[in-house]
């Protein structure tokens, strides 16, 4: 298989305006991956598709990933006066990283039998923009894999054909595999008679009679 | 009967609901039945919507979940070596090749090396899951079929015999818990490997058997042959692995082209099926058991004595560093794979199953349009759907 750069050049100069970065990863896999722009994914993965060469028409892995907001620490050493004496002093800056959810797809090619080639979309944050490209037009396999993500991940991805929760049920209203989901003391929670759901059950009865001074007799001991 | 189809295309038509000329009444011209989640041939709790014109099959959606326990999320809480036996009850059928996939991925994270004996070990077993496994398949198959009981008894007959085996050297029959992060747990004696060469050898006796009682069987040829037919192209499409993309001819197996564990030092062939019908998804098992025990034959005559763990893989405080890697291999059912990052921390930060029988429902319904509902029993057979597997 080419190497990252070669598929990036390549990609680069048959869509016009696409960016790619290259993802590294630090680790010993030496799986790195391609970060796409969302505009211009679609019409990325149908070129890496439909390539002669590259030609990866197998989608075999689709998943999602949440990467929560981060903070991060910086130490710098300033020049400052204190008292009239010039002292070097530390100073933390704390930068704020917002968060966002992550679509990895891991292509191979079967005609060339390489791969794998690793490419990610990021959203732009983590509600209301939790939003990418659905890529079940170029692979049908991304079709029950991006349910799944919708599902787990609240991923909407639009042009998908049939895009609804596929594992938990219709009801289920928070994405369970997002890191910051708390799962509820019980799932199958339904309103018992209390707060307006018991004023609505007393409506319902018909009130007491009035008492006309018989409540007043009681049983005296003798 | 309510009307729980969703539409496929939810910008043309009303979500949610189905069109008007499918709505289930019975004087019209389509009913919906609701197979499953309680069916006998659905291998678990699997449920299928189907819309019927008579007995023909004009539109199915399954409906997954009954079993899901998010498992993924179990793993991100888990250590690594915590997920391991997590890991068996996925496909409970495959417990070996799961801890097999699962330990490539940790040992790509990492860069662990494997030593020889384990690599043959893990060869071994691994094939021998695939002879029962297809085995199994097979006689449930003919069990949807109607022949009910005895082919499948005979497949047990020799699944025992497997399963036997790992329990002597694992302790368990299906959750083995057997691979560990560079190696295996447990060494096999000269005995076991003696038992082991004897029950392989004896196998393809089973097969032509089997073969011959039930391949060649009028009823199966007429129940499977232009059923649920598949083109090449909507399989590579659609992610189809294992067994049934061979069944389309397409040449693609996971051991020859990736070449993990120490595969490329064993001789052995793919077969190609030709037409992509039920008969042959059914042939492609007959056939891949025949080429296992060429591989086991060859592998427990090669194997020696040796190390099966490396010594250098740390088991407390075990921290891949940071990182991702995605391991897969050739499982049973097809390509199984892990998807793992790391943050450098005691848990991985993503775990990610790659469930080869849950994607190849993918193309359920397109199998089974056109068909009768009683077809549609063969074809979810044919695909080989564990539901521990799908909803993991």
């Amino acid at each position: 298989m080419e190497t990252l750069e070669q598929i990036k050049n390549r990609v680069e100069l048959a869509v016009r305006g696409a960016k790619i970065d290259i993802v590294v990863n630090p680790g010993p896999s030496q799986q790195s991956s391609l970060l796409i722009d969302n505009e211009h994914a679609v019409a990325v993965a149908k070129f890496l598709r439909d390539h002669p060469v590259l030609s990866f028409d197998f989608c075999s892995n689709a998943t999602g990933v949440d990467w929560l907001d981060r903070v991060v620490k910086k130490t710098t050493k300033v020049k400052t006066f204190v008292e009239g004496v010039e002292k070097e002093i530390d100073q933390t800056t704390e930068e704020k990283i917002p968060g966002y959810l992550e679509a990895v797809y891991h292509l191979y090619s079967i005609k060339h039998k390489h791969g794998p080639l690793i490419i990610r979309l990021r959203t732009a944050n983590r509600g209301e923009g939790a939003r990418l490209p659905s890529f079940t037009p170029i692979w049908r396999s991304a079709e029950l894999q991006e349910r799944e993500i919708f599902d787990l991940y609240g991923i909407h991805f639009e042009g998908h054909p049939d895009l609804r929760r596929i594992l938990m049920w219709d009801e289920f209203v928070d994405y369970p595999m997002r890191k910051d989901y708390w799962d509820p003391d019980d799932y199958e929670w339904e309103p018992t008679p209390h707060d307006d759901v018991l004023e609505r059950a007393k409506q319902h009865y018909t009130p007491r009679p009035q008492l006309d001074g018989a409540e007043n007799i009681t049983a005296q001991p003798q | 009967m309510s009307a729980t189809i969703q539409t496929a295309h939810p910008e043309t038509e009303q979500p949610g609901r189905l069109p008007p000329q499918m709505s289930s009444r019975l004087d019209g011209e389509l009913l919906e039945v609701s197979m499953g989640p309680q069916h006998p041939s659905t291998h678990g709790v699997f449920r299928m919507n189907v819309a019927l014109e008579g007995e023909i099959v004009r539109k199915l959606k399954p409906v997954f979940g009954y079993l899901h326990r998010n498992h993924e999320k179990i793993g991100e809480n888990a250590s690594y070596l915590g997920s391991m036996p997590y890991t068996d009850r996925l496909d409970y059928f495959c417990s070996m090749t799961n801890n097999w996939a699962y330990a490539l991925s940790v040992e790509k994270l990492v860069g662990i090396e494997v030593p020889e004996r384990a690599e043959y070990l893990r060869v071994i077993l691994a094939e021998l899951t695939r002879l029962q496994n297809h085995a199994s398949l097979l006689g449930f198959l003919l069990s949807d079929m109607g022949a009910w009981g005895t082919p499948l008894m005979y497949a047990f007959r020799e699944r025992e015999k497997i399963l036997d085996l790992f329990e002597s050297l694992s302790g368990s029959r299906m959750m083995c818990d057997y691979m560990r992060f560079g190696g295996c747990r447990v060494d096999a004696d000269d005995e076991w490997l003696a038992r082991a060469k004897q029950i392989v050898d004896r196998f393809p006796k089973f097969l032509d058997e089997f073969e011959q009682l039930i391949l060649q069987n009028e009823i199966v040829i007429a129940r499977t042959q232009n059923v649920g037919k598949l083109s090449p192209e909507l399989a590579i499409s659609a992610g189809i692995t294992g067994p049934m993309l061979r069944a389309c001819g397409v040449n693609y197996d996971v051991r020859k082209v990736d070449g993990y564990g120490i595969y490329p030092r064993f001789k052995f062939r793919i077969p190609l099926g030709d037409h992509g019908d039920t008969y042959d998804r059914l042939m492609m098992r007959a056939l891949e058991m025949h080429e296992s025990v060429e591989i086991l034959k060859q592998a427990l005559t090669q194997i020696q004595p040796g190390p099966i763990v490396n010594p250098k893989v740390k088991i407390r405080a075990f921290r891949p560093p940071v990182g991702e890697a995605y391991g897969r291999i050739e499982g049973p059912k097809g390509e199984l794979g892990f998807y793992l990052i790391s943050d450098g921390g005691p848990n991985p930060y993503r775990y990610r199953v790659r469930p080869p029988s849950f994607i190849n429902l993918t193309v359920l319904e397109d199998l089974c349009l056109g068909h009768t509902v009683a077809d549609v029993m063969v074809i979810l057979g044919s695909v080989d759907i564990v539901m521990g597997e799908v909803d993991r």
